[in-house]
């Protein structure tokens, strides 16, 4: 100890110095704006007011996802400050919200902002700020663009590779078929439609009504008549749960027995099927990617117990029916499994690397089977899914899984 | 709409008075002036100091202003109610986006040019509109709002539109000269000059002759027939001159917003629109930017209270603030200025 003179610490310092500001500096350059060693902050947009508001499920239920990580000790030892705006599913809303969640509250990235035209209308500005637009909860083809847009991924699968895999399924099963296509005058509906189209390929005058409708309009009793009067054994029925009923109820009044393909956003038991009439649903074929909250096949199921004691225990007055809660669930799972893949180096450059490298990752409400997986190329995480009929009360899933991506 | 006490159409109303107030309640000239000179070097001075978020937001405070000022000018002084506002502003922000997405023009050019095709639509509009009055018009321009976003959205309009999916719109950039000057302020010193002018213009508009014809329509239209005044081209000619003010801030919020899509433009915003507009002041000018204050800050608020009710919470405060203020911010202002100089006459009457 006696060693321990003036001198010798003065000489000290410089090199503990000169030791330790480099470990603090490379650890300060681990993180990106929003992390500490305590929290992570994280903000999303969604409709809690407005037309849309119906939707605000999904953001509900990555709240209470949150909360639940925060619970159990966050990830890594990090809560996670979720903050979630309303932009009543108004993109100049959603611009100032989002600026507001970047450049005010300094958030780490926006996780799942909901709805195709919110989405695009921040889709320059969280380029151009290199901030991770994570998942974004639409289903349009424009997510997967990662050598124009390499801060923007998508989630689920889109609603045009479902149109493919319906046109798949046509060409296999009724090739002479007459198509008559049923959609909503919108992104999604038009989405649709190109994809049924382009999976046809040279076949697509098979496609001989493309009938829209207004999500304000009454009813589509019209278009179905005129579907019946042109002809059309093939009716692929995009629209949303209200106008899908009325569709599946207005063909069975008038006698029609097309082969009915009934798109994912539509094939709710509860929303669609029962207010049709079930046994006026029999055979209608579709597809899923998610596990349908409402059938009681999956009531031993191991995802789908952890996800109802999650609404028992975190949005107690959610209504288990409604397919929103198990989205938004499902998208803040996978968001959870990228920030737990960053460990500690979590810099917005490090979250996007490890988005576009999942392997195989499974959330708990996904069908058996289907995983995420994208690569630098491939910005499209969920890309499967599988095929069902309705036997008159519940889903009966078929076959393999399919994938129909659209690169 | 409530008619105007007799003495409030007098030759020598000072402009933008047109809110019923009794004449001992007016500023006199040299403070209003003063006034309007000081906010005026504050909205310059802002921006060197705020967070360029802050800017931005401060930029849509502006052109939600100007946007009520618009309605201002059709309802307020002229006595037609339009709920198809929306639809003008609609039109304005996707002519800037066509022009700067398919041609790309300067962003300059397209300011005028939206409110010349606002201008044009708006006084075709209100040939026929001549013909409804009060409620009946209110629906007419309901429809004019309800069919905007589907129109944008129509087949035959895609290759222009964008269709659903909307127009990128880049945004302006500061000249390379003021290069210490960020996007956002650039932006935001666009908006504010053309705001003033336009607002200095709408004063004087109000101020003129023209001005008084506009407002004796609203008070009494067959008195002002009576006049000699031209009720039906003054009528048309003011839904243009508004649509034309609301249009340019349609043009204004796509640069601000760097996006369009139908659903931006939807009945909502004409509602927010009016409701900015009676918040304001109904008649009253600068009123309109306190309107542009509610619209834009009043949701954030109500959210930031409670994301679950934040739709209760914003009608609370509307509610509240309209019993504070019947007769608006405008009213509201020449109330308390009164009441500090010791008038005690006043009573501002509600609408």
């Amino acid at each position: 100890m006696r060693q321990l003179t003036r001198r010798t610490i003065l000489a000290a310092a410089p090199a503990a110095l000169a030791l330790s500001v480099p470990f603090v500096s490379a650890r300060a350059a681990n993180y990106g704006p929003g992390v500490t060693d305590k929290e992570i902050k994280l903000g999303n947009t969604g409709p809690y007011s407005g037309p849309a508001s119906s939707y605000s499920a999904v953001p509900k239920a990555q709240t209470a996802y949150w909360k639940m990580i925060n619970d159990q000790g966050g990830i890594n030892g990090r809560m996670i400050n979720f903050i979630s705006y309303d932009d009543a599913y108004t993109p100049p809303k959603t611009v100032e919200m989002v600026r507001k969640l970047v450049e005010d509250d300094g958030v780490f990235l926006v996780a799942s902002p909901l709805g195709t035209p919110c989405n695009s209308a921040i889709w320059h500005y969280m380029n151009e700020k290199k901030v991770p637009q994570l998942f974004v909860a639409t289903g349009a083809t424009k997510w997967d663009d990662p050598k124009g847009h390499p801060w923007t991924i998508g989630w689920q699968p889109n609603y045009q590779s479902e149109g493919r895999i319906y046109a798949a399924y046509i060409l296999k099963n009724k090739p002479d078929g007459k198509i008559g296509v049923l959609y909503q005058n919108d992104d999604f509906g038009k989405d649709y439609v190109k994809g049924v189209k382009d999976g046809l390929g040279d076949k697509a005058s098979m496609v001989i009504v493309e009938a829209s409708y207004e999500t304000t309009d009454p009813t589509v009793d019209s278009q179905v008549v005129d579907m019946k009067a042109k002809g059309v054994d093939i009716f692929v029925n995009t629209a949303i749960p209200k106008f899908a009923a009325q569709a599946i109820r207005k063909a069975a009044d008038i006698q029609w027995k097309p082969l009915h393909v009934l798109s994912s956003i539509g094939n709710s038991v509860g929303a669609t099927l029962k207010a049709a009439g079930l046994e006026n649903a029999k055979d209608i074929i579709s597809d899923f990617y998610l596990k349908d909250a409402t059938d009681p096949r999956w009531k031993d199921d191991d995802g789908f117990k952890w996800w109802s004691s999650f609404m028992d225990k975190y949005i107690p007055d959610g209504d288990k029916t409604d397919q929103g809660y198990v989205a938004g669930s499902s998208l803040a799972a996978m968001t959870a499994q990228v920030l737990k893949q960053c460990g500690d180096e979590l810099t917005r450059e490090n979250v996007m690397k490890q988005a576009a490298a999942l392997k195989d990752v499974t959330v708990p409400m996904l069908l058996p089977g289907i995983k995420a997986n994208t690569s630098p190329t491939d910005f499209a995480p969920l890309k499967q899914v599988q095929m069902a009929k309705f036997d008159g009360e519940r889903w009966t899933l078929f076959g393999d899984l399919i994938t129909g991506a659209v690169g | 709409m409530t008619t105007i006490p007799e003495e409030e159409i007098a030759p020598d109303i000072e402009a933008g008075e047109a809110v019923p107030v009794q004449r001992a309640a007016r500023m006199r000239p040299g403070a209003r002036h003063l006034i309007i000179a000081g906010v005026v070097v504050v909205a310059f001075v802002v921006p060197v100091f705020a967070s360029s978020f802050v800017t931005f937001q401060l930029t849509e405070v502006l052109i939600y202003g100007l946007a009520i000022l618009g309605l201002n000018l059709l309802t307020g002084f002229n006595g037609q109610f339009s709920l198809g506002h929306s639809a003008f502003y609609g039109i304005g922000a996707y002519t800037a986006a066509i022009m700067i997405h398919n041609y790309e023009l300067s962003y300059l050019w397209t300011i005028p040019a939206a409110g010349g095709v606002c201008f044009v639509i708006g006084f075709l509009f209100g040939l026929p509109a001549l013909r409804l009055q009060n409620l009946y018009l209110a629906l007419a321009t309901f429809a004019l709002a309800t069919a905007m976003p589907q129109l944008l959205k129509f087949h035959a309009l895609e290759a222009w539109t964008g269709g659903v999916q909307g127009l990128v719109v880049d945004q302006p950039e500061a000249p390379g000269l003021l290069s210490k000057i960020s996007d956002d302020q650039w932006l935001y010193y666009v908006t504010l000059i053309v705001v003033l002018v336009m607002f200095a213009c709408a004063a004087s508009l109000i101020h003129s002759r023209t001005g008084r014809a506009i407002m004796a329509i609203r008070d009494n239209p067959i008195a002002a027939a009576a006049m000699g005044i031209n009720n039906s081209l003054y009528k048309t000619l003011t839904f243009g001159v508004s649509a034309f003010y609301t249009g340019v801030a349609g043009a204004l919020g796509a640069l601000a917003i760097g996006f369009v899509a139908p659903d931006s433009f939807t009945i909502f915003l004409s509602i927010s629109l009016l409701v900015g507009l009676v918040i304001g002041g109904v008649g009253s000018i600068l009123g309109c930017l306190f309107g542009g204050l509610f619209v834009l800050y009043v949701p954030n608020i109500a959210n930031a209270l409670s994301t679950g009710l934040a739709g209760a919470i914003y009608g609370v405060i509307l509610l509240l603030v309209i019993f504070v203020m019947p007769a608006g911010a405008a009213g509201f202002v020449r109330f308390a200025v009164a009441r500090a100089a010791g008038w005690r006459r006043v009573s501002p009457k509600g609408r």
